[in-house]
């Protein structure tokens, strides 16, 4: 005879798990609610008007850096500034992306060398640079570095075409003479590109069928160069060059990368590149030594061990957390502010901010735009680690 | 299946591995002691001695995957030296299974098998994989050819390492302790696949403890105790009339459950 015996409420885990949940729903609730009527009644104390009318009146400032944008002072508005911003921090951060990676794969990968010098080269790399505060870095690049050590535009640093002075690095733009010409020599390109692909596929299958491997890469290259240079032979160039002219305090013309884009793409490199390479480290680490005698013992050589077999596995612990270096990359270009860099914090967040006083919707489009960009990185790259996920029961 | 594969000891080849005076150390601590092993093409040999005692250090001496400071180890004519090129040449003749599969857990169980032939021997894809194919008939899991490693159970594993080394076509067969790390019921399959190889004429130098395996497949036992061969025999007189104290004690403690 079994009676079942009836439990008190408070000991109860499923009652008390939902007493918990709906206590800490009302007290956060409320938190927001009271951070709400707060700042409403304190706009209205102030007679602050919020709202959006602010995005077309015209914005009274020059944007030096607007490479994807038509901005001119007096017509822009304060709208165009928002979307400027965005494409700068976008650009800054997707050139420091790239070379972080770059270089942090370097330095994670020599930190494993057998040789002493080399790894304890790497290892002095990384302590350096992810112990110094970001700020500081961009800021000593910037102030100590380039500042003094480039010429001023007059004695730049030329190089062909190119040249490097401490207002930033100045190089010819392609600017499309004859649109014909230029329609007939993206066609051609387009099929010596398809061709190629071709080629690739048939090469792909030679090997599958008689493991005779074609040099693709090397052919590929050679056939665009030449495919290229005949048509610049046969029709003339399809595309002109707007060459930088110096002016009377700087160049005129041409492509220009300003200094503080650079000192700030170069600090943002260097520090993130630093946790890369930690990442890195630990993830060729973790795979196991049996993996590598495992494929030594089948006679691979070290390079195709190490690019078949722990590389693709030491992936899958690498990638998790650089999509949070990724992230974090992103969100520091806005130290920019220091530099001079016209990304969204300084020209939205800052100046726009500054002069409309529109405090709440402004700084609300800055948090969403950040938001935004940091869940789309993590999306893509979060889809690309499911895919390579281990396969287990 | 039942023929005494002690038949063919009679007709053994010509000597595939050649070791010398082998001697290693692990820093101070001595672990190959002059050890001199010649190996016949076709020959069976079981290596066991108490942990410690060098011989998983031995075989994977015969790979390269252990160095040695001092002595000689020639594998089919060709002798070990630091020239990676001769490295890797005895790497192909020389298949190894290990403990714990070592299989490529991203790569599947074909794939696994299509590696080496396709990277090492320059083999056409299309011919890797049914040279795999075949091999994972012949372990009894064709099955499983699209399956991760992780998805398969630990003797399906070990017999899919034993196909990927045989796909290299290799020479001689090492097996370090390749039923140590399996539950009693997957050793008998794996035990199974090997004694198929055997009977095929393998040259097989195989680390382990199923002294039953020995008995039946064995041209010889060789016993390895303090980095040092202590005796070698035909499994029968090993088994049955040990020479050495230490043997004699290894085979009680070992054979007594």
């Amino acid at each position: 005879m079994t009676e079942r015996t009836r439990i008190p409420l408070h000991r109860d885990p499923r009652v008390r798990a939902i007493l918990v949940q709906v206590l800490a729903a009302v007290v956060v609730g409320y938190g927001f609610y009271s951070l709400f009527q707060t700042t409403v009644d304190n706009l209205v104390a102030r007679g602050i008007q919020t709202g959006t009318n602010f995005f077309d009146e015209v914005a009274p400032f020059q944007i030096g850096f607007t490479p994807f944008f038509d901005y001119k002072l007096g017509e822009s508005k304060y709208i165009d500034v928002f979307f400027v911003g965005i494409q700068n921090t976008i650009l800054v951060a997707v050139l420091g992306i790239i070379a972080a990676t770059l270089l942090g794969f370097f330095i994670g990968v020599i930190r494993l060398s057998p040789n002493w010098l080399v790894s304890r080269g790497a290892l002095v790399y990384i302590e350096i640079f992810r112990n110094v505060p970001l700020l500081l870095q961009i800021m000593f690049w910037n102030f100590a570095i380039f500042l003094p050590t480039l010429p001023a535009p007059k004695n730049s640093i030329a190089m062909g075409a190119f040249y490097l002075n401490a207002r930033g690095f100045h190089t010819p733009l392609p600017v499309i003479e004859n649109t014909t010409d230029f329609a007939i020599w993206i066609a051609l390109l387009t099929f010596l590109v398809i061709g190629l692909v071709m080629f690739a596929r048939r090469a792909k299958a030679l090997f599958e069928e008689t493991g005779r491997r074609l040099p693709v890469p090397w052919i590929s290259a050679a056939a665009l160069i030449i495919g290229g240079y005949i048509f610049y032979l046969v029709s003339g160039s399809p595309l002109s060059f707007d060459e930088p002219v110096l002016g009377r305090f700087n160049f005129k013309g041409g492509g220009q990368l300003p200094l503080p884009l650079f000192s700030l793409w170069f600090a943002l490199t260097l520090y993130t590149s630093a946790f890369i390479a930690e990442n890195v480290r630990a993830g060729i680490q973790s795979v196991s030594h049996g993996q590598t005698e495992a494929a030594l013992a089948l006679g691979l050589s070290r390079k195709d061990t190490v690019n078949l077999v722990t590389i693709p596995q030491a992936l899958r612990v690498i990638i998790p957390p650089t999509i949070s270096q990724y992230l974090n990359l992103t969100k520091n270009s806005s130290l920019a502010v220091a530099v001079g860099y016209e990304e969204l914090v300084a020209v939205w967040a800052g100046i726009t901010l500054n002069q409309t006083g529109q405090a709440l919707v402004i700084i609300g489009m800055t948090v969403a735009v950040y938001e935004c960009l940091s869940l789309l990185t993590s999306f893509v790259l979060n889809w690309y680690n499911k895919r390579i996920q281990l396969t287990e029961r | 299946m039942t023929t005494d594969i002690h038949m063919a000891s009679a007709e053994l080849g010509d000597t595939i591995i050649k070791i010398d005076e082998l001697n290693k150390w692990y820093g101070q601590f001595h672990v190959l002691k002059d050890i001199n092993l010649d190996v016949k093409r076709g020959e069976r040999i079981v290596i066991c001695g108490p942990s410690g005692s060098g011989k998983s250090t031995l075989i994977r001496c015969i790979n390269r995957l252990e160095t040695h400071q001092e002595g000689s180890i020639v594998v089919d004519g060709i002798e070990l030296t630091e020239d990676t090129k001769h490295i890797n040449e005895i790497r192909r003749e020389v298949g190894m299974v290990f403990q714990h599969f070592n299989l490529f857990p991203h790569l599947t169980v074909l794939e696994n098998c299509t590696l080496a032939p396709i990277w090492v021997r320059k083999a056409p894809k299309r011919e890797a994989e049914e040279t795999a194919m075949r091999y994972l008939e012949r372990v009894k899991i064709p099955e499983q050819a699209n399956k991760y490693p992780g998805q398969l159970s630990g003797g399906q594993q070990q017999r899919v390492a034993i196909a990927r080394s045989l796909c290299m076509n290799p020479r001689v067969m090492l097996f370090d302790e390749p039923t140590s790390a399996l539950d009693p019921e997957m050793i008998a399959e794996v035990l199974d696949v090997m004694v198929g190889l055997a009977e095929d004429g393998m040259t097989m130098l195989c680390v382990t403890h199923e002294m039953g395996f020995a008995r039946k497949v064995a041209n010889r036992v060789i016993f390895m105790d303090g980095g040092q061969i202590v005796e070698q025999n035909e499994p029968e007189e090993f088994f049955n009339n040990p020479q050495n104290d230490r043997t004699e004690l290894f085979l009680s403690q070992i054979l007594q459950h």
